[in-house]
């Protein structure tokens, strides 16, 4: 009678011992951080690893793109440190889907590419590191088809060689 | 630990303005250290700026992107006191995301 409570008390205890563990151990909030985390499976890994501008918006988007003086690309004409570019890219043309940067003389031309949603506005700002002296190029996708401009910067102290 | 990335985002005239300024070493693979020993690539591969669960801004970065990146960017859609959740993932699978108010 006494062990028959015993063991029926024991199985109880270990019972809510292990659903209380599964709770506390974070087993639940764990998947929601990685649920949460961005997937990089869809970063254009080739595009980022090939040298040259044009090989690259060919890569990347697949076509050529035509000079246009519709982006306004603002960046300094001297850069005193290369490590520490600031680069913006505004453009008045219709329904934009995407925006790349990409710097010339770098081992590898492309340094960013930025998917435009249906709500945001054409409009990036972001810093860059550039090696040298060097033509930076935006591109961007308008209508589906790509448009860039171009802008020559004079790097005094380059940022990729420490 | 303080989260790794500073918000601020404010919606004026139906447009909202976000800048986001992340802290990362951003190594770029091509540096070498003291002792001449190259410095792997460690860099933010994906940012996004989600709202109302919907992605409104992906950034893709590569390396020549500066050390702590700052970006600038705008979208339609947000009212102030929405909440915006951004996140980035790195080439070594880190990653780390926060949620800000739109003021």
């Amino acid at each position: 009678m006494i062990d028959q409570r015993r063991r029926g008390f024991l199985k109880g205890v270990l019972g809510a011992g292990v659903a209380s563990f599964a709770l506390g151990s974070g087993i639940i909030p764990l998947r929601a951080e990685a649920a949460n985390a961005p997937d990089t499976s869809g970063w254009p890994k080739k595009a980022f690893n090939t040298p040259g501008v044009d090989e690259t918006i060919a890569e990347l988007y697949g076509m050529d793109a035509a000079e246009s003086d519709k982006i306004s690309l603002d960046l300094p004409t001297i850069a005193q440190n290369g490590a520490v570019v600031p680069v913006t890219v505004e453009t008045t043309l219709p329904n934009v889907t995407g925006i790349a940067l990409l710097v010339e003389k770098n081992p590898n031309a492309l340094a960013a590419s930025f998917d435009i949603t249906e709500g945001a506005l054409p409009f990036v700002s972001n810093r860059l590191k550039m090696a040298e002296t060097t033509d930076v190029v935006a591109v961007v996708i308008s209508d589906g088809k790509a448009y860039k401009a171009t802008k020559n910067v004079k790097v005094t102290v380059g940022g990729c060689g420490g | 630990m303080a989260s790794s990335i500073r918000v601020r985002a404010v919606e004026n005239g139906g447009v909202t303005s976000l800048k986001a300024l992340v802290r990362h070493p951003m190594d770029s693979g091509f540096v070498k250290d003291s002792a001449g020993n190259v410095i792997p690539a460690h860099f933010i591969q994906l940012l996004t700026i989600t709202h109302n669960g919907k992605d409104v801004f992906v950034a893709n970065w590569g390396p020549a992107v500066s050390k702590d990146p700052f970006l600038e960017c705008r979208f339609k859609g947000a009212k102030k006191g929405d909440k915006l959740t951004i996140s980035w993932t790195d080439n070594k699978g880190e990653s780390d995301s926060t949620t800000a108010t739109i003021a």
